[in-house]
């Protein structure tokens, strides 16, 4: 796109400059859109596991709630808790929400479409997804109020113990396609299962680590069965309580962008990204970009499938999980992954 | 002149949370500012293209220890009086360390002038090789000249590790645990009894 911007007589600097705020936008506002009717197809597949019809009133099938909502919270009076900490109270829903955006910045849509093709990304994403946690503990702690504090604490402890297993689940992917760059990771994985399957999933070695990476996504974005931060059996809503208007929709929007991450990562490190399932040329004239649309919607279903079917994890069970069972098989990955590679001389 | 801009935005941010971290008043404020002091000198190192630690500066400091940290700042009660009680005791103590830091600035400002610090091996020539990448670097350097001293800091950082472990475990014995194993092992059937008990009498338990 900087080329573009070149022809229009600017300098290089400012055509790189106005070409990556033109790629922000076009990330950012179809994201948001995005956003709020998954928030909507989140609620349909729910209540029609629930044998219930859902969200129909507000437009044709009821497509128009999430936009019925968001007017509704965004006429609403923003209440400020005479006890909060005012300074944090308010930016803590902006670091969710900006946070959220952020790692969209070098996920591949499409071969070369991606805003930021750094060297890093897998690393850059580890990096950004690690400052998640500071919008909910700074919201627990402003609020100056028991349950959102419980919350906070909850969630930063969840976060951190799924996020070492993760770390290790990223390394055999690395180790594998040996670049931490996310389109080199997809093109890594073309042909990667009998030179027709593109995607790690269905190598043997692999398999077992994207189950726990989709596992370990369910408990990073704090989505059921692990949303102990939000247990309203038992915290009201969480971090969230003392919140309302647009604050609260920010917390939503975030939320909801990060499930999309997740599901977004699910696709690019284990199931090929852009490229098609198999690696035959007739798949390759449907563009990349539906491809990956295709994966990260059915990611999405999954997770909603989830959310539907299994109770809530009690505490000490998550840790358990985290601790116990996850770091010990991620790090004997490594080793098995990482022996493997080089028995068959992959490095040489 | 974009990366002028941004070197002074991340600069000038930098030196402003690390003030305002000694400043702030509130314990909770001053790890957040430090962890937008983390955050700038992260972006500090990407403009000089050591992105690599850039990467491991916010994973490490900011995703890790600072949330530790702001994890137990958070649940301490602190009474500002008592605080404030015992400056004269401690100022002594202060002062010496304020003298060394100034000190080290100093020294850090007079190397500074004297040139440009030459990295890389003893005999002068440059540690990174052309065109790899900077994990590539550093990875290779890592496990080629410095493997005796790299897996020394593990072998440290494990004991440490092990230390700590061992000082804080306790075996408790008042506590029932859950054998999660057992429990899936469990089926309906050894559990369950179906019966058809006849009116008006009761069932074997």
């Amino acid at each position: 796109m900087t080329s573009f911007f070149l022809s229009l007589g600017m300098t290089y600097e400012w055509a790189w400059f106005v070409a990556t705020v033109c790629g922000i936008l076009l990330i950012a506002l179809p994201l948001m859109v995005s956003v709020a009717m998954i928030i909507y197809a989140d609620r349909k597949i729910w209540a029609a596991m629930a044998l219930r019809r859902g969200p129909n009133v507000v437009g044709p099938f009821g497509l128009l709630q999430s936009f019925a909502d968001g007017l509704k919270v965004f006429l609403q009076e923003t209440i400020i808790p005479s006890a909060a900490n005012k300074g944090i109270f308010l930016i803590a829903p902006v670091v969710t929400f900006t946070v959220a955006l952020m790692a969209w910045a070098v996920i591949p849509f499409n071969s070369g479409a991606v805003l930021a093709d750094v060297n890093i990304g897998l690393l850059y994403v580890l990096a950004i997804s690690s400052l998640g946690v500071y919008g909910t503990i700074m919201a627990g702690w402003a609020s100056n109020s028991k349950y959102p504090f419980f919350s906070a604490m909850r969630a930063s402890a969840q976060m951190i113990s799924y996020e070492v297993s993760i770390g290790f689940i990223l390394i055999c992917v690395v180790l594998w396609s040996g670049t931490f760059n996310m389109n080199g990771i997809v093109l890594a994985q073309k042909g990667h299962v009998l030179g027709i399957v593109n995607g790690f999933v269905a190598n043997p070695l692999l398999f077992p680590m994207w189950v726990m990476f989709l596992i370990s996504s369910l408990a990073e974005t704090q989505r059921a069965p692990f949303d102990l931060t939000e247990a309203e059996s038992e915290l009201v809503a969480g971090y969230q309580t003392e919140y309302s208007s647009m604050a609260f929709a920010a917390y939503w929007l975030g939320e909801y962008a990060n499930v999309l991450l997740m599901c977004a990562l699910n696709a690019t490190l284990f199931w090929g990204g852009w490229l098609p399932p198999l690696d035959i040329p007739v798949l390759y004239l449907v563009p990349g970009f539906v491809w990956f649309l295709l994966k990260v919607l059915f990611f999405f279903f999954v997770f909603s499938w989830i959310k539907a079917t299994v109770p809530r994890y009690r505490y000490d069970q998550l840790m358990r999980l985290g601790w116990k069972v996850f770091l010990p098989v991620s790090l004997l990955f490594v080793v098995i992954v990482s022996g493997y590679l080089m028995a068959i001389g992959h490095f040489a | 002149m974009i990366h002028v801009i941004a070197f002074y935005l991340f600069a000038v941010l930098t030196i402003a949370s690390g003030a305002v971290t000694i400043l702030a008043r509130n314990p909770v404020h001053s790890v957040l500012w430090l962890i937008l002091a983390f955050f700038n000198a992260a972006g500090l190192m990407v403009l000089t293209g050591a992105e690599f630690i850039a990467m491991l500066l916010v994973i490490v400091y900011v995703g890790a220890v600072a949330v530790l940290f702001l994890f137990v700042v958070m649940m301490l009660d602190i009474d500002f009086a008592s605080l404030r009680a015992g400056f004269v005791r401690y100022f002594p103590f202060g002062a010496l360390v304020a003298i060394v830091l100034l000190a080290e600035i100093v020294l850090g400002i007079g190397a500074y002038r004297a040139g440009a610090l030459e990295l890389g091996s003893p005999d002068g020539t440059a540690a990174t090789p052309a065109g790899a990448s900077n994990i590539e670097a550093v990875g290779g350097l890592l496990y080629s000249r410095y493997l005796f001293l790299f897996e020394a800091a593990g072998i440290v950082l494990l004991v440490a590790m092990i230390g700590a472990i061992v000082l804080t475990h306790r075996q408790r014995t008042d506590t029932r645990g859950q054998n999660i194993r057992k429990q899936n092992m469990r089926r309906p059937g050894d559990a369950t009894v179906n019966v058809k008990p006849e009116v008006g009498k009761g069932v074997q338990l």
